[in-house]
């Protein structure tokens, strides 16, 4: 009963303070980020909106709201009861199978060549398969920690169950068809798996099954025309001069146009001409790259390792095997979604739509990164108790 | 946390900070390493140049009558990037463009089709310049029609009408001058990328043939340059620099747009002679030089075209016939670029040798009616017999069988078919003295260079063509296997590289397979008139900037000397007075008040026209005048003209009655083109405005 009540004294102590239990430097590199971000978004639309006689601030005015309201998310996923978190995560998961089933049915809206999208009221969009992520990597985390207190190690009826609640929405993601969002849940999944103790036969064969539904896709045809095509540029960018060769092309040029200390922020002919599409969103990495250069952007790349190597800490630390996973599975979804989506904008990955988290304007996103950062800090926090 | 999950996240560690670094290094290699490069890709995505054409020079005769000048027309283009774009590339707009410019759609079809697009050897019409300009079906539009298009936009996506810059030859003094002035058109790829040494823009109007093309790195100008950044649509953001443009400079010429007219009228009227008199007379120039400096004072060439037709729009049917042979290829300047033979005016040649090699020019010779040469015997012209004369008179009357007998005995003299180590040569020396196979070095494009029938022309044609007579019956198709022009391969194929006694003989009359072209000839007479100087043919006076400055002065330049004495160049001046005097010219003068050398030339052509009707002879006269201080040297060539005087003769009377001010037989005083008696000096005041001077 002791321990019970010096749980929650602790529980009351934390909440004593609204930041209390934030890991100060994680939190500062994701505020500098955000802010940088803010800026980035608002230096790819202001020029170009202003001169053909629309808002400026539009896109400054709504990323600034995407941000309020995922903060607010992040603080209620770092203050939430783990026992509440795992209470929601069925729902969750089960919204998001929903979700991405109702893209499929055919009331998505289509956005480059994938349905992802859910039109909503407003003029807003969501993307169920951002808040899939989240549910996929809570409900591993939660069968892979949840065994018999016999054994220290995953067993293989749990790894199954786990790729089970994994399998579900990536089957339907791969419907959409959305690679670059598969890629990123695949790769998390793996870790997860890894770092959950099951055998390295699993960790192995899974990445072998990566690699081969990775060809057999390729070449059956499974990846949709638009997509053979995005990998054809990648390998040749001169293949398709105007279509995604040409972005690739004009992502490179902008990135490299920019020097060591780019054109000086809102001041970059190749944002501001908006040679780049979707200089906002997938490739607002341009941007940091032409208006602050090399100091600039690898900046943001620095802030990013900090961000990991701090959630690396985080599960190191915890004593928590559900915190320890989910951590992984938050550290790979992360990093291979900013290798992915940087990548792509300097010509080391062919081109998926994946955003940049914390960075890029997109409400689904914005949340879904947060409620990430959010979850680290909740491991984080009860580390400390 | 157990070992293996320690060793996992280690991995896993690992595995996301060698991406991360991944990112720092591509990030480096692109921002610092290849950072230059990719600023400079990004400057030429973002920058346009926005070019502002230069006004392009004028270019003037000698009392600065404009030749060549700019006017504003209406430009009619078509947009390519637009028009094809339609659901249908631009058809239906076309065609109702066509309608409304009353022109075939097949033409507007093909003027807006890129050099490229067209199948080989079919290009004819085709848009030499880029697809991202407008591209103009016509610069010289009727404003009626200009504006029903602007009005009825709609019904025109892509077209557009537009005030533009034209070049525009204005004619004064009905003058044509479109084998001198050339024409202006666009840049081609092919000059954008050789550049030749020049900077061009894209959009730049450059000199495409003639003087324009000759002086256009005067003419041209240098084009403003506004520099602007655009974006992803081409809008513009911002100017980033701006150069104004540099007018080109004026080319002041030695032409007289009177004295032009009058030598293309004569010209042409000679063609009609020629033609009235039953000839084929297919072709023909005329040129009037200053022999005392080499300028040109009046050239043309037969047939001609529209010089404004490049502006105005050229129709398939207009380009195609100006390569014509049908038309005689109206696009080839004869004065320059044809080669003919120049029969008996080589004669003053000819008396070059005879008296190198010793004849007495005062002595008497025969003028039978034919010389034995060999086992041929060679006619005189006409086969007449007329007696013992004077050399003097043998040129008058044009005796061939005097000539026969020299180079006859010459060419026996110096071996024959085995010639000596060291032969005389009389007669090849005396005409390489008159710098036949050396361009005249006029500034015009595209001369063609002259060719004399020596020993090592010979030696050289042997080389490339024994293979075929040695060959001649599988070579040759059937309807050259006539026994004629077996047994003549079967002779070249054994000693074609020889001179043989006929070659010798037809080279002392200018026939054979020596060609000159009738400007080289001008030249020589020229030569022969202002006592031995070979002068360099120059149209081009001087470049003079617009506010007056001269650029650059075009001096008269000696290509050299012909190689006579001065008695042998006396009595060439008594012996081409004589031919008009009482010879073969004489009724073509007759009551000429000003004195007038010359020498007539009827020469033999090979060969048959395209319509099976054999060719007729080359009609030829060179002459100076006036006779005692001679000033100008006037040379006409009517290709299948039939005789010298008559058709030539008559058309080089006419040049000079306008030259001197002569009406009938008398000189009406004050209407001489130079009234001093010399062309001007002084360069002009130039204006476009200018108009020439009536003379009375």
């Amino acid at each position: 009963m002791s321990q019970i009540a010096a749980r929650q004294r602790i529980y009351r102590k934390s909440r004593s303070s609204i930041f209390h239990g934030f890991d100060p430097i994680l939190t500062a590199a994701v505020a500098v980020l955000l802010v940088m971000g803010t800026l980035l978004v608002y230096a790819a639309t202001r020029d170009w909106y202003a001169r053909n006689g629309m808002d400026p601030q539009y896109y400054l005015k709504r990323h600034i709201i995407n941000i309020a309201i995922g903060a607010l998310l992040a603080y209620g996923t770092t203050v939430i009861d783990y026992r509440l978190l795992r209470a929601y995560t069925p729902f969750l998961w089960g919204s998001g199978v929903i979700g991405l089933g109702i893209v499929l049915l055919g009331f998505g809206t289509k956005v480059n060549g994938a349905k992802a999208w859910i039109a909503l009221p407003g003029g807003f969009q969501i993307q169920p398969a951002e808040l899939a992520k989240i549910s996929i990597i809570v409900g591993m985390s939660m069968i892979l920690s949840e065994r018999a207190h016999d054994s220290n190690e995953a067993q293989s009826r749990d790894v199954i169950q786990a790729l089970i609640i994994a399998a579900i929405p990536v089957v339907l993601i791969l419907l959409q068809p959305d690679m670059g969002t598969v890629f990123i849940i695949s790769a998390s999944v793996v870790t997860i798996i890894a770092v959950s103790g099951a055998s390295s036969k699993w960790v192995v064969g899974l990445i072998l099954v990566a690699v081969l539904g990775a060809f057999v896709a390729t070449k059956a045809g499974v990846i949709s025309e638009y997509q053979v095509k995005r990998l054809q540029t990648f390998v040749d960018p001169n293949a398709d001069s105007q279509g995604s060769g040409y972005q690739l092309r004009q992502a490179r040029i902008t990135v490299g146009s920019g020097g060591l200390i780019g054109t000086g922020l809102f001041d970059g002919p190749q944002t501001n001409g908006r040679f780049v599409p979707e200089q906002q969103t997938d490739f607002i990495f341009t941007v940091a790259g032409e208006e602050l250069g090399f100091l600039g952007s690898g900046l943001i790349v620095l802030l990013y390792l900090i961000i990991l190597m701090r959630s690396f800490a985080i599960a190191r630390r915890t004593n928590d095997p559900f915190g320890r996973l989910v951590t992984t599975g938050v550290i790979a979804w992360f990093a291979f979604q900013i290798f992915e989506n940087i990548g792509m904008t300097l010509g080391l990955m062919p081109m998926t739509g994946v955003p940049l988290p914390f960075i890029s304007y997109g409400g689904s996103s914005m949340f879904a990164t947060l409620i990430g950062f959010g979850l680290l800090q909740n491991v984080h926090a009860r580390t400390r108790g | 946390m157990n070992q293996r999950s320690r060793l996992s996240l280690f991995v896993v560690q690992v595995l996301v900070i060698s991406l991360l670094l991944a990112l720092f290094g591509r990030l480096f290699y692109l921002q610092i390493a290849a950072g230059p490069k990719y600023r400079d890709a990004a400057l030429s995505i973002q920058s346009r140049d926005v070019v502002a054409p230069a006004t392009r020079g004028l270019i003037v005769d000698s009392s600065g009558v404009p030749l060549a000048r700019n006017k504003v027309g209406l430009a009619i283009t078509v947009d390519r990037s637009v028009i094809d774009q339609l659901p249908d590339k631009g058809v239906a707009v076309l065609t109702h463009l066509a309608k409304t410019l009353k022109l075939k759609y097949k033409n507007v079809y093909r003027n807006t089709r890129l050099c490229g697009e067209l199948p080989a050897g079919d290009k004819t019409g085709c848009w030499t310049g880029s697809r991202y300009q407008p591209i103009p079906i016509t610069k010289d539009a009727n404003p009626n029609i200009a504006l029903q298009i602007v009005e009825l936009s709609s019904q025109f996506p892509g077209i557009d009408a537009l005030p533009v810059a034209i070049r525009n030859y204005p004619g004064l003094a009905g003058v044509n001058g479109a084998h001198v002035l050339g024409y202006v058109g666009p840049l081609t790829d092919t000059d954008l990328l050789e550049g030749n040494g020049n900077k061009y823009f894209r959009s730049e109007i450059i000199g495409k043939d003639g003087l324009e093309l000759q002086y256009d790195q005067y003419l041209r100008g240098v084009p403003g340059i506004r520099t602007v950044i655009v974006d992803r649509q081409e809008a513009v953001t911002h100017e980033s620099q701006n150069t104004k443009s540099i007018p080109g400079n004026h080319l002041v010429t030695s032409l007289d747009v009177r004295l032009q007219a009058a030598t293309e009228k004569a010209l042409a009227d000679a063609v009609r002679r020629g033609r009235a008199a039953g000839y084929t007379s297919d072709s023909g120039a005329a040129i009037v030089m200053d022999v005392r400096t080499g300028e040109i004072l009046a050239l043309a060439s037969y047939p001609t075209y529209d010089p404004n037709i490049f502006e105005k729009g050229l129709t398939i049917s207009q380009a195609s016939d100006l390569f014509s042979e049908k038309k005689s290829v109206p696009a080839l300047n004869r004065a320059l670029q044809g080669l003919f033979a120049p029969a008996s005016t080589f004669k003053s040649v000819s008396v070059v040798a005879a008296a190198a090699a010793g004849y007495d020019l005062n002595g008497k010779y025969d003028c039978p009616s034919e010389v034995q040469v060999g086992n041929r015997a060679f006619q005189n012209f006409d086969s007449k017999d007329q007696g013992r004369m004077n050399m003097k008179k043998a040129i008058a009357v044009s005796c061939d069988t005097l000539w026969y007998k020299i180079a006859f005995d010459e060419w026996l003299r110096d071996g024959g078919l085995s010639p000596k180590s060291n032969p005389n040569d009389y007669f090849f020396k005396a005409a390489q003295g008159f710098k036949i196979t050396e361009k005249v070095g006029i500034d015009l494009p595209s001369e063609s260079t002259s060719r004399l029938a020596d020993r090592d022309y010979k030696k050289s044609w042997f080389a490339q063509n024994k293979d075929f007579y040695c060959n001649y019956k599988t070579r040759a198709p059937k309807s050259q296997q006539t026994p004629f022009l077996v047994q003549l391969a079967a002779e070249n194929c054994v000693d074609g590289d020889k001179i043989r006694a006929g070659d010798a003989v037809n080279f002392s009359i200018g026939q054979g397979d020596t060609v000159v072209t009738p400007l080289k000839l001008t030249q020589m007479y020229a030569a022969i008139a202002n006592g031995g100087t070979i002068w360099q043919a120059l149209i081009g006076k001087a470049i003079v900037k617009t506010d007056g400055t001269v650029i650059k002065k075009m001096v008269p330049n000696k290509l050299g000397t012909i190689n006579a004495a001065p008695s042998t160049i006396a009595f060439l001046h008594t012996a081409l007075r004589e031919v008009v005097v009482s010879g073969t010219a004489a009724g073509v003068f007759s009551g000429f008040p000003i004195e007038v050398s010359g020498k007539t030339g009827t020469g033999q052509v090979f060969g048959t026209n395209p319509n099976g009707s054999l060719k007729d002879d080359t009609s030829w006269f060179a002459s100076f005048a006036p006779s005692k201080n001679p000033r100008y040297a006037v040379v006409m060539m009517v290709g299948q003209g039939g005789f010298g005087a008559s058709t030539s003769g008559v058309g080089v009377r006419h040049i000079y009655e306008t030259l001197f001010g002569v009406r009938g037989n008398r000189v009406i005083p004050g209407a001489a083109i130079f009234p001093s008696g010399k062309p001007p000096v002084k360069l002009p005041k130039i204006s476009p405005a200018t108009k020439p001077k009536v003379l009375p």
